[in-house]
């Protein structure tokens, strides 16, 4: 996986400054979450968030996700701005209903807006094995009401939160742990945000689009830097956000390359890639040259043991060889 | 308790339990014309408790009925055409059609937060209204109701726990009506009492007599003020028993013919008629006007709701997205000063001090067995049999060491000021 080699700040410092400049911009942010204050979280995402705001806005929980989500949802219909954290993204599931049917129905059916985040570190390449590794993003995006963020760099990751603070919808918003301390990116000084929705394209090229997100964009980037060699011109987009899903840049670059591979972390059956594949066969089918192709986990749950994890998860070569199939379409 | 009520009280319990059962019979007869779209649940027999305990809130409390609280709705302003066009699925409803019976809510004015169908949701929810409510200075309190089933779920313990160590200004209302759809109480929970539930989450309880609207809006009453006050959450559990089958479609064969009479016999609405007559706050006449009143009212809303559109089909793809501020303006309103929660004087130390733990009002307080770093009895200022002890009904925790006159040694942060 690439390294990112900026000088800046680190994809964790990212999200703390995020929370930390929202609570202090607007007195109706708020944090609850399992050890998110004295502790500063397990990730020590909200380290010092406590000294500064206080017990009234950082708000330590039991261990009970669905009271975490719930009282996050009503903190919401009261006017607050709460920013949920799930300890690990896995154990969002143990909320599952608050979330799919309390927090994401509200707006459609009676009409009642919950701006809050739900926010965690997920993804696997750091051994955490079944339980500390997940990736369950397709569960809430196959949900309407909610929206779904999952940044790759420390630019993204700032101006997205902030935006999913400000917006007035329930948003999730994934942390792919691994980049935590390994990516650094710089970020301006100034306040910024970065629209949810839109998705960027990393890297121009004519042959072939990838399309990724969170941590396997960078896995992306690192084999199309492989593919130049070999003279195949890979074009690398980042969706960033994946509920809504910017079908406008996929669109786009496949009618330039006519040619698509999606490389996601998650598993295969129902992950994005699927979704894509039938976009591009309702609205580019006559672009295509080529199968779309993908390059995703295994279907199976996150093993635990190294070499294990290693064969399960997607790696640079995976895409270079999947992409290099493609090419020759 | 004070149970002296002011006549106007004394006389609005009885029009809203009427107003209850009359839209609940209106429905009824809507029902069997195949006006009501989906299933039609009742509350006959439990009207004492939506009605006694919403009667008890402030305008500017929130609430969250469950699917038996028309009662409480129709206490806290919603008028009677919308529980009919909810129910006959009409595009003036307040869902539009999008959402049935007793599912929706009003943020802005009546401050009604809807229910969802899973059972036990609305308990967090509600908690994180009450605590948004603190934090922003309104001195609000937030009630919902559960039933003897809907108190098994995680969501019940996870809620209730989280409020208690909030001390959120949250009133739990547990409708004990003897079933969960065809299992019966005994079946689900193993106490006589389920108030005794809170006694797990260390906060205060009420079991009551919920045929008895007065005792329900008196026992309400208390609860509310105490929340208000910073006592915490309260757990009320209100006895009654579930008049009619789990929703129309169900006779409820399976609930013993005695049961069912002597429940029958206790109908709130004539005990409570019986009770205002002994205290001549109503005679015959007056009960006539409320008959009346209620029949106008109900004639016109009728009306309305049969007169209103099916909602225009291409709506349903409308509305899952807040677009923006021109969707929906978010203000919280402040009512205390905004300096307070924001630096420098929200800055605190973040170390733990573990203040009053386990110095809840009914979990025996000081009495509790369990104090972290304190592997010694250390009981020595208990005396078995205190209120605390009795409260919590359990046995005392540990035997008394010998040193009678002793305070106990402050050993550990969480007994400082409190022994
Ligand atoms: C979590 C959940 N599981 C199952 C159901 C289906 N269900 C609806 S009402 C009901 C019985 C509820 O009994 P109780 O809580 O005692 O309320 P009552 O009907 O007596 O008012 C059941 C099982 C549900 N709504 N929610
Ligand atoms: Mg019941």
């Amino acid at each position: 996986m690439a390294e990112a080699n900026g000088t800046q700040i680190t994809f964790l410092e990212a999200i703390k400054q995020a929370m930390f400049e929202e609570m202090e911009r607007d007195p109706a942010v708020v944090l609850l979450g399992e050890d998110v204050g004295v502790y500063g979280g397990a990730f020590k995402t909200s380290e010092g968030l406590l000294e500064r705001f206080g017990w009234e806005r950082v708000i330590d929980t039991p261990i009970s996700e669905s009271a975490i989500i719930g009282a996050a949802c009503g903190m919401s219909y009261a006017g607050l701005r709460p920013i949920a954290e799930l300890q690990f993204i896995d154990f969002i599931v143990c909320a599952f209903n608050q979330i799919t049917n309390f927090v994401a129905k509200g707006h459609y059916l009676w009409n009642a807006p919950a701006p809050m985040v739900m926010r965690g570190p997920a993804g696997g390449f750091v051994h955490g094995g079944p339980f500390h590794s997940a990736n369950p993003e397709m569960y809430f995006v196959h949900t309407p009401g909610l929206k779904v963020i999952y940044p790759s760099t420390p630019y993204d990751a700032k101006g997205l939160l902030k935006a999913a603070v400000r917006d007035n919808n329930p948003v999730l918003f994934f942390e792919h742990k691994y980049l935590y301390r390994r990516i650094k990116g710089e970020v301006p000084a100034e306040d910024y945000t970065v629209p949810i929705g839109k998705a960027i394209v990393r890297r121009e090229g004519k042959h072939l689009t990838i399309v990724s997100y969170a941590a396997m964009m960078h896995t992306s980037l690192e084999a199309a830097e492989a593919l130049a060699k070999e003279g195949i011109e890979a074009e690398v987009i980042d969706l960033r956000t994946l509920l809504p899903l910017d079908e406008e840049t996929i669109l786009q670059s496949v009618k330039k390359t006519n040619k698509c591979l999606v490389v996601h972390e998650d598993t295969k059956t129902g992950g994005i890639a699927g979704e894509i594949a039938a976009i591009l066969c309702e609205k580019a089918f006559g672009d295509l040259d080529g199968p779309l192709m993908r390059v995703t986990a295994l279907d199976t749950p996150v093993p635990y043991s190294p070499p294990l994890e290693e064969y399960f998860l997607p790696n640079a070569k995976k895409v270079f060889d999947a992409a290099k199939q493609l090419a020759r379409y | 308790m004070k149970t002296e009520l002011t006549r106007q009280q004394y006389l609005d319990l009885y029009y809203y339990m009427r107003l209850n059962r009359a839209v609940e019979d209106t429905m009824v007869k809507l029902f069997r014309q195949n006006k009501i779209v989906g299933g039609l649940y009742s509350s006959l027999g439990q009207e004492a408790i939506s009605v006694g305990t919403a009667y008890a809130l402030e305008k500017k409390d929130w609430l969250a009925p469950m699917i038996r609280n028309i009662g409480a709705l129709l206490v806290k302003g919603v008028p009677p055409r919308d529980v009919f066009m909810q129910h006959m699925a009409k595009y003036d409803s307040p869902t539009k059609g999008k959402d049935g019976t007793s599912h929706f809510g009003d943020l802005e004015k009546l401050h009604i937060v809807s229910p969802i169908s899973m059972l036990g949701d609305l308990i967090p929810v509600m908690t994180g209204v009450a605590m948004a409510g603190r934090y922003l200075g309104q001195k609000i309190v937030t009630m919902t109701w559960i039933g003897d089933g809907g108190s098994s779920t995680g969501v019940f313990h996870e809620g209730l726990n989280f409020a208690a160590t909030q001390k959120a200004p949250f009133v739990l209302i547990l409708e004990n009506n003897l079933w969960a759809y065809s299992t019966p109480v005994k079946r689900q929970v193993p106490l006589e009492n389920l108030s005794d539930r809170a006694k797990a989450y260390g906060i205060s309880s009420y079991s009551i007599d919920g045929n008895d609207v007065v005792e329900v809006f008196t026992t309400a009453r208390e609860a509310v003020a105490r929340a208000r006050a910073g006592e915490g959450p309260i757990l009320i559990e209100a006895k009654s028993f579930r008049r009619l089958g789990h929703a129309q479609h169900d006779p409820a064969e399976y609930v013993p013919k005695d049961m069912r009479a002597y429940w029958e016999a206790r109908d709130p609405i004539t005990l409570y008629e019986k009770f205002l007559m002994s205290k001549k706050l109503l005679d015959a006449k007056g009960e006539k006007d409320v008959e009346q009143k209620i029949e106008a009212l109900l004639a016109t809303e009728r009306d309305f709701a049969e007169n209103s559109p099916m909602p225009p089909p291409e709506f349903a793809a409308t509305g899952v997205y807040c677009t923006g501020d021109d969707c929906h303006k978010i203000a919280p309103r402040w009512e205390r000063p905004i300096s307070e929660v924001t630096p420098p004087k929200s800055s605190v130390k973040p170390v733990w001090t573990v203040e009053g733990f386990g110095s809840g009002k009914s979990s025996g307080g000081a009495h509790a067995p369990i104090h972290f770093g304190d592997t010694k009895p250390n009981l020595e200022a208990e005396t078995p049999g205190t209120a605390a002890t009795k409260s919590n009904g359990s046995k005392p925790a540990a035997k008394s060491t010998g040193k009678k006159a002793a305070k106990p040694a402050a050993v550990s942060p969480a007994r400082k000021g409190r022994v």
